[in-house]
């Protein structure tokens, strides 16, 4: 069913394009669909656009309801980072109704999101991602790489137990992999950990504006600390065999660093807040931004542009382009200047007005739903397409840069991480360190998942440490008491796992009057721009070399679902925003993929 | 499990089914993502056959599918809608459904495309197709069971629960009636329980799955959260939090526990820890057909509330005053336990009870 378009007019050195799509793509959260067009003569995707089909409202029937149902509500966006939402919502909260939390509240808060970092990662590496390292995957689509894993002895075999690279990949085979069911226990194990310090996962139920409803006794921290060193040896043997699997995949694909790859275009939001810093008032904002665990910043080919949350905040402009919408710069916006009399941009969350205008999808003009999140670079004068590289990569990036977090577990270097781990029963004490790596592509993105697992593990002794400290010392208070203002604004910045989360609020009357969520999904997974600039998606996998050794006729496509898996794509955050109803029609008649091997 | 008898399917059941989950419903996948936090019993248990006598199950699931995706994923559910998919198959069903009635030329939420055309095929068009086929319905989570949080007042998309879409005398293939298990998002165990349940009703062990009037199964909605509260002693007691640092009852401050059908509180979120107001968090009543509006906002006292806890003060003062003074009492040991030279435990050596007439001893 591949249709082949004729050689476009005037490309002479470009092979005959064949249209390729997957819709919807599996092991993703959300909807979302690649439509693609490669040139098999070169081995390389000429063309790429990302799109997604399903709407829901939130910011629509959000309007007039109560702030404080805010952080409840929009944990209903994502059904696997829930709780980032309510955590950000009630970050959002907090500055407008004027709250100093108490520190053990947000020590729980902390413990609660660094398990949520330690469950994601490790569900999504091992049990979604991995699938398309596994041997059963690559048995079909690379069996020439298979058969050199096979003869390749795994470097840290003393750590993972397991003899050559292909011993690895067999492990993660789907849900008869040794690896990938440990996996799914110990996303079973985090989750608990979660849920003591939150309530429930996904969505929590103990977090509120103010605080939290978590009974801090001793019993709480025993409970999370004895699950905590019973997954150790799985989180220093997940860095080990991501090592081993990627560090292979360079060797054996020479070349494979292109897949996914695009100039370094990072955004951090920060997460972990300090609470002897914290007061969530927007003049500190700056002060307390960098006090968080994880550094906020912007960072373009390898430098770090800001870590001021004020800086950050105002230079996101949500851009149009290819989204159907129509634009709302003729109507009244609601925040004119921050808090420090610093104009607001019209194009800034804050003054939002969503103006949706369906119409057939045509992917030379507007062909999706989700909008363009941009940050305005002052010095450049330019709107940056940012991505996350799915979390865990910027977030690295951004603190290793920064120098700024030094705890006895975790330490920026200012060009890399060090992460200690102590003891565990089979392995010594380890100190993981993570530098920052040439390139930004699909496997460093992959890689820093491994990490940042133990980064978050290692930050959680931390906070458990700080946690019981103020117990033993008699201090319970894990809320605070507040009033809703009639007017206000606030905003909220944290780390969803798969990267920047900001949550934008406008109370008028006690009620909500404009609320935007900013989650990750709608930078990494934007169409093209008002300027043409592409999303990252397509940006990543435009241009992108082939390495599947299979043709058109049973291409199976896992370069390019290795590289947009990397962004660790979750779609409900990238269309939770957008009304609308226009019937998408394709103007291109996209050919069905695997007809013939389902 | 030597008994033969107990793992032998009968003659009337299947050895092999299929499930197709599709959760392009008004959702946020949480559902799916909710039951891989089950280890009673594990999905990959149920996958891989660990579960005596069920049938032989073969799972697609978007989320968990192996698959890289696009027409590879969706040739069971194609297969199915031809009715050509030679077993019997499970529909689940993920998410909200959305009224495709009220938007024109427009479409909410779609799953693939068409073959033939190309456009997006609409939830409701999968429905339609496959739910008649099913040989049972089932859906995940309060969104397909009632609509839930994207059915919410001013939302723009109409949506609603599977049996306001389906009917609510709907009877699959199988002649199951839907099968609801809600929660926002499902607690993880009552989910897989109840589909092992129906599974063993598929390998012809079981009968169906007991249901009350809102399709609910009865041994897991059929008591309140109050009733399965480690917290409710202390409304008995007329005591109440007063903010979120309390570990006492909550229902002054937003808990809906009383009035709430759901048993997390009893079994906790997962493999027993966490919950709701067992353990800090109000019951924002997420289990309920009535969710979210008639419990917002969240964090105000339940008007109901009011009247409940004023009534059950003056006998709570006086019942916590006597437990006081019982508890101070039972917290003092005998005043026998003493190393003084004279036993003063009332000890008897010829100690034996008084014999009465006529009956031996």
């Amino acid at each position: 069913m591949t249709t082949i378009e004729d050689r476009p007019a005037g490309t002479a050195q470009r092979g005959q394009l064949t249209e390729m799509a997957w819709d919807p793509i599996t092991r993703i959260i959300g909807n979302l669909g690649i439509y693609t067009k490669i040139d098999f003569e070169n081995r390389v995707v000429a063309e790429c656009h990302s799109t997604s089909s399903l709407f829901r409202g939130y910011s629509v029937f959000m309007k007039g309801k109560d702030p404080r149902d805010a952080g409840f509500i929009t944990s209903r966006i994502c059904g696997i980072c829930g709780d980032n939402h309510t955590t950000c919502s009630v970050y959002a909260q907090n500055m407008a109704y004027g709250i100093k939390t108490p520190p053990l509240g947000e020590w729980i808060v902390n413990l609660g999101e660094a398990a949520e970092y330690m469950f994601d990662h490790t569900l999504f590496q091992d049990n979604l991602v991995f699938v398309d390292f596994c041997e059963a995957m690559v048995k079909q689509t690379n069996p020439s790489v298979l058969a050199r894993a096979e003869n390749t002895e795994a470097p840290h075999r003393d750590v993972h137990g397991y003899r050559t690279i292909a011993d690895i990949m067999r492990a993660f085979n789907p849900f008869e992999g040794a690896v990938y069911k440990q996996a799914l226990k110990v996303s079973r194990t985090t989750r608990e950990m979660f849920c003591l310090m939150e309530g429930r996962h996904v969505h929590p139920s103990t977090v509120y504006p103010g605080g939290v409803g978590t009974v801090p006794t001793p019993t709480l921290f025993t409970d999370y600390l004895s699950r905590l060193i019973e997954i150790l040896d799985f989180v220093k043997q997940s860095v080990a065999m991501n090592d081993d699997i990627f560090d292979f995949w360079y060797q054996a694909l020479p070349g494979y660093e292109e897949v996914g790859r695009r100039r370094v275009l990072l955004g951090c939001w920060g997460a972990f807040q300090n609470p002897g810093v914290v007061d969530y008032r927007y003049e500190n904002m700056a002060n307390w931004g960098r006090a968080m665990y994880v550094t906020p910043g912007v960072i373009v080919d390898g430098q770090l542009l800001t870590t001021d949350l004020v800086d950050i905040n105002l230079g996101i402009r949500i851009l149009l382009g290819s989204s159907y919408y129509e634009d709302w710069v003729g109507e009244e916006p609601f925040v004119t200047h921050d808090p420090l009399g610093n104009p607001v941009d019209m194009r800034h969350p804050w003054n939002q007005t969503t103006l949706p205008a369906p119409q057939k999808r045509d992917f030379t003009d507007k062909y999706s739903w989700v909008m363009s999140p941009r940050w305005y670079d002052k010095g450049s004068d330019k709107h940056l397409a940012l991505d996350t590289g799915g979390g865990c990569f910027a977030r690295l990036y951004s603190t290793a840069l920064a120098g700024l977090v030094d705890t006895p577990y975790v330490k920026s270097t200012g060009h890399s991480v060090q992460i200690l781990l102590p003891r565990s029963e089979k392995l010594p004490e380890m100190t993981l360190e993570w530098n920052i790596p040439l390139w930004s592509n699909a496997i460093e993105r992959d890689r820093s998942r491994a990490y940042f697992i133990a980064y978050a593990a290692a930050m959680s002794l931390h906070f458990l440490e700080q946690a019981m400290g103020r117990v033993r010392g008699g201090d319970m208070r894990t809320f605070v008491d507040f009033e809703v203002p009639a007017e206000g604004i606030g905003c909220g910045f944290h780390e969803a796992v798969r990267g920047v989360l900001s949550h934008h609020l406008v109370i008028r009357d006690g009620k909500i009057a404009n609320y935007h969520p900013y989650p990750p999904t709608p930078w990494n997974g934007s169409p093209r721009d008002s300027y043409g600039t592409p999303g990252p998606y397509e940006d990543a996998v435009q241009e992108m070399p082939i390495f599947e050794e299979n043709g058109p006729d049973d291409f199976k496509g896992v370069d390019i679902m290795r590289a947009v898996r990397s962004f660790d794509p979750c779609l409900p955050c990238g269309v939770h925003m957008y009304v609308g109803g226009g019937r998408t029609i394709k103007k291109i008649h996209s050919p069905m993929f695997g007809a013939t091997h389902g | 499990m030597s008994d033969a008898t107990t793992s032998q399917p009968t003659s009337n059941g299947f050895d092999e089914i299929t499930i197709l989950w599709i959760s392009e419903g008004m959702s946020c996948d949480g559902d799916t993502v909710s039951i891989t936090a089950s280890a009673q019993p594990a999905i990959e248990d149920v996958v891989l056959g660990l579960v005596p006598g069920l049938p032989k199950v073969n799972l697609h699931n978007k989320v968990l599918s192996p698959t890289l995706g696009g027409e590879e994923f969706l040739a069971p559910y194609r297969a199915a809608a031809r009715g050509e998919l030679t077993q019997p198959f499970i529909l689940v069903i993920e998410g909200s459904i959305p009224n495709e009635n009220v938007n024109g030329d427009g479409y909410w939420t779609s799953f693939g495309n068409d073959e033939q055309t190309g456009e997006p095929l609409t939830l409701n068009w999968w429905i339609d197709q496959l739910a008649p086929k099913a040989w049972a319905v089932v859906a995940a989570g309060t969104c397909a069971a009632y609509g839930g949080i994207h059915a919410m007042a001013g939302n723009p998309t109409g949506c609603m629960g599977l049996a306001d879409y389906l009917g609510w005398d709907f009877k699959s293939a199988g002649a199951l009636p839907i099968v609801n298990v809600p929660g926002c998002p499902v607690q993880p165990e009552n989910f897989m329980e109840t589909l092992t349940w129906v599974l063993y009703h598929a390998a012809g062990t079981a009968p169906p799955p007991p249901l009350d009037e809102m399709l609910r199964p009865q041994w897991l909605f059929g008591k309140t959260v109050h009733e399965g509260c480690d917290r409710a002693a202390y409304y008995e007691q007329a005591d109440f939090a007063r903010d979120y640092n309390s570990p006492k009852c909550q229902v002054q401050i937003g808990c809906w526990g009383p009035v709430v059908n759901c048993n997390v509180t009893k079994r906790g979120w997962m493999g027993g820890v966490g919950g709701c107001p067992n353990v800090g968090g109000i019951c924002i009543g997420c289990t309920m057909p009535g969710f979210p509006d008639k419990f917002m906002p969240f964090m105000d006292m339940p008007p109901g509330a009011g009247v409940s806890s004023l009534l059950i003060k003056p006998y709570g003062a006086v019942v916590r005053r006597l437990r006081g003074i019982t508890n101070a009492t039972v917290n003092r040991e005998p005043k026998w336990h003493h190393n003084k030279a004279a036993l003063t435990t009332g000890y008897d050596p010829r100690w034996r009870p008084v014999a009465r007439k006529g009956q031996p001893q």
